[in-house]
């Protein structure tokens, strides 16, 4: 079994960090994970995407034109990657910063208002976890306990006091899309 | 024993001259007139003199002293076409503890290498540079190098240099001398015995600064070029004296 | 001793092997995609008493390597295309002094400034010397970022042993993901014991006689004793250090040769494909040079019909040719920025239906 998410967004709104987290939480499990950044020119117009795949077997390219899912941040990253999901795959979108509805019907798709949902919560830099957060639950390709041990790995220890905002933010995120679910 | 140096022993004789014991004992390649002979061995009674045959690594460039370490008898490498204070960083960073310097023409040094050696200049390499000017390629047959002088007439510059074509000579100690990093530099000449004796003092105190822990240090030398200059040896080191000098003024710069 | 795993990107994956190695001196120029290299170097050389120097120019960068190579230290520099081609008259130099360097070269889009694009474009230039002179590096591919680490210290290793310039040919995606990566040291004690390095330049001490290294074959002959010196050099490495892997390849009937991250695509066309019954495998050469010609020229036993994937328009493929002699037909696929596995798959399945045909057309 293999899982491919690609998340994309402006410089700043902590896209490579997501990426990591999701290809760090796997390798704790016990997956196979690659995690390959946009880089280059590219990710001086402001924009930048990472690609991360997490299987049970060896990964072959790391390099994925359709992946199972995407997490756009932005308009513009909703433009560039909506037509790239897999027939059938999920869409996570930060509706507060994307002034358009996805097209596509083939897709599971999740818009959370995360940035205001961030801003609820006490800081607008932790939409992106309540992003992931839906992707959690939208995919369960990787555990919420596996991100939370994958966030005190990664974030250095002089930021481990936000560890209690960023588990609000995830949860707010997993509970947006289980509430959906049960409402749908 | 030698009977010489039985003489010497017994006091029959008076030693005045001798072979350096870094120099070998063999013939070199260079023209008669030419300056390289007199610079190596100045440089090896300074190695003897203050005793770091042991310890010194030398870094020979292309151009003639190509093949300094047949003459100068130390550990040593050449180095591509002035990459020579590149070389010689790695060899210093590797050994801090030894003596590194670099022997470099006028080519070498201000034409394809003055990368090099601005940046090993503006680093402190704590290394030793002797910078020889002759005022053209000595080794590829007298091609116009950057030091060559206006209207000098070389292989690539039959009808003399012009400036408007091919600019003006670059004057390297006076362009390290704005370098921070710089810490011994002077210009020297080698057209009279006296000056002779200027630059061997300014080469001991390049290794000596050196040996103190203090980089990056500089002697340029003007030396003749008899072949290259289709010169008489003598004649050479008029055309130095009258020439060269006036464009390129000696004395210590740092 | 337990290695727990780290989540590393390539280039970072190299810089540690290269400290892990006993690599001292480090010198380089900054280039994409490799700059986690000079910055993991900046920061940790000095933790290890090391020399981090980030130099003028990759002129310089290759020229300061070749003096510490040369003062008997282990050293490296890392660079990408346009950084390489200004080092190809340094690395001539090194192999006429023969000096042991190891040089990362993480690969991108070219030619010219090119792009950053991941690609397979430098194989020609690394594996046939890429500067004058007629000499050869050692180059190793690794496909995942486990295998970047492990090779870079192998490289070190290799470069001593053989006093050889030892390349790391990197894709550059493979420099830029990250993947689990266990920090296991090469146990060099296991491996042949390496020659002291009596030839270094460390001043002349109690020695009593210069040593000198020089890139100068002017005596007469010396053009010859050099070659004749390499060529038994390059025979011996041929012979000791052909490296490859391979996938499904014994009951292979179709054969995929791929190096680098091309490999990991064909692995999964290859998958895809076998899904379907279509007996193909893959041969993943991990030395270009020396490259597995006997290893393939034995294959031809079982092989039937060989596809060379390259991202690029076919380079190895020419090596595999020779390889085969004739005795197989021998295709490519591949274009110069990273190929989809549906791209392989289709010219596995053209050529399985060719394969099919012609064994009807002989019954």
């Amino acid at each position: 079994m293999q899982s491919e998410v690609i998340i994309a967004g402006f410089g700043g709104q902590g896209v490579l960090l997501v990426g990591h987290l999701i290809a760090y939480a796997g390798m704790l499990e016990g997956k196979e994970v690659t995690w390959l950044p946009s880089y280059g020119p590219e990710i001086r117009g402001g924009t930048c995407n990472c690609t991360v795949v997490v299987s049970d077997r060896r990964i072959g390219s790391p390099s994925i034109p359709h992946p199972a899912a995407v997490i756009v941040m932005n308009r513009p990253s909703l433009d560039k990657f909506e037509p790239a999901v897999a027939p059938g795959g999920s869409l996570i979108v930060n509706s507060s910063l994307t002034d358009r509805l996805p097209s596509r019907a083939d897709l599971r798709t999740f818009l959370l208002p995360a940035s205001g949902m961030a801003q609820e919560l006490g800081s607008s830099r932790v939409a992106n976890l309540i992003l992931l957060g839906a992707y959690l639950a939208a995919t369960g390709v990787v555990s919420f306990p596996g991100v939370m041990a994958a966030l005190e790995g990664i974030l250095p220890s002089d930021k481990h006091p936000l560890l209690p905002l960023n588990r609000r933010a995830l949860e707010a995120g997993i509970e947006f899309v289980n509430g959906a679910g049960r409402a749908g | 024993m030698k009977p010489l140096d039985e003489m010497v022993e017994r006091g029959q004789a008076r030693k005045v001259y001798s072979r350096p014991r870094a120099l070998h004992s063999t013939r070199t390649h260079y023209c008669p007139g030419c300056g390289h002979g007199v610079i190596h061995r100045m440089l090896c009674e300074v190695i003897d003199e203050l005793g770091i045959q042991e310890t010194t690594i030398g870094v020979s460039p292309v151009g003639c002293a190509v093949f300094a370490f047949n003459y100068i008898n130390v550990d040593f490498t050449d180095a591509l076409h002035g990459r020579a204070p590149a070389v010689a960083t790695g060899i210093k960073r590797s050994h801090p503890d030894k003596v590194v310097f670099t022997y470099q023409g006028d080519g070498d040094l201000a034409a394809i290498g003055l990368g090099e050696i601005v940046h090993a200049a503006s680093r402190g390499e704590k290394i030793t540079t002797l910078f020889v000017n002759n005022a053209n390629y000595g080794m590829t047959g007298g091609q116009m190098a950057p030091t060559t002088l206006p209207g000098q007439r070389t292989t690539t510059s039959p009808h003399g240099r012009d400036p408007e074509v091919c600019g003006y000579p670059l004057r390297m100690a006076e362009l390290l001398a704005t370098i921070e990093g710089v810490n011994f530099l002077t210009r020297e000449a080698l057209d009279i015995p006296a000056r002779v004796i200027s630059a061997k003092k300014a080469i001991k105190t390049a290794f000596a600064e050196q040996l103190a822990g203090k980089g990056f240090n500089l002697v340029e030398i003007l030396s003749p070029c008899a072949s290259g200059w289709g010169m008489t040896p003598l004649k050479a080191r008029e055309w130095l004296r009258e020439k060269m000098i006036p464009q390129f003024p000696l004395g210590r710069f740092k | 001793m337990t290695h727990t795993k780290r989540l590393i990107k390539g280039n970072e994956a190299i810089a540690m092997a290269a400290i892990e190695a006993g690599c001292r001196k480090y010198f380089a120029y900054p280039i994409t995609p490799q700059n986690e290299i000079p910055e993991y170097m900046a920061e940790h050389m000095p933790e290890v008493g090391g020399t981090f120097l980030q130099a003028e120019s990759e002129l310089a960068a290759i020229n300061m390597v070749y003096g510490a190579a040369a003062a008997g230290e282990r050293a490296m520099t890392s660079t990408s295309g346009p950084g390489y081609s200004l080092m190809l008259e340094g690395l001539s130099g090194i192999a006429a002094a023969e000096v042991p360097v190891v040089l990362a070269q993480v690969m991108r889009g070219g030619p010219g400034i090119g792009s950053l694009e991941t690609a397979q474009l430098d194989y020609f230039s690394a594996t046939k010397g890429g500067g004058h002179g007629g000499y050869r590096n050692l180059v190793l591919a690794a496909s995942s970022v486990q295998e970047l680490f492990d090779l870079t210290q192998l490289a070190f290793h290799l470069a001593d042993r053989y006093r050889i310039l030892v390349m790391l040919l990197v894709d550059g995606i493979l420099g830029q993901i990250m993947e689990p990566l266990e920090l296991r040291p090469l146990p060099e004690s296991e491996l042949p014991e390496l020659p002291p390095k009596i030839w270094a330049l460390t001043g002349m001490g109690k020695r009593g006689r210069q040593n000198v290294l020089s890139t100068m074959l002017m005596r007469e002959g010396q053009v010859m004793e050099w070659h004749q010196r390499a060529a038994e050099k390059y025979r011996q490495i041929e012979e000791r250090e052909v490296r490859l892997a391979t996938h499904l390849w014994e009951d292979a009937r179709i054969g995929i040769v791929a190096f680098g991250m091309m490999a990991r695509v064909a692995e999964t066309a290859i998958e895809l494909c076998r899904e379907e019954g279509v007996p193909v495998g893959l041969l993943r050469p991990i030395t270009l040079f020396p490259f597995c010609s006997d290893f393939i020229r034995q294959s031809t036993a079982h092989i039937r019909r060989f596809l060379v994937a390259e991202v690029n328009l076919g380079q190895m493929v020419e090596d595999v040719r020779l390889a085969v002699e004739g005795r197989r037909p021998v295709d490519f696929v591949g274009r110069p920025t990273l190929p989809p596995p549906s791209m392989v798959v289709e010219s596995i399945q053209k050529i399985w239906r060719e394969l099919k045909d012609g064994e009807t057309e002989e019954r």
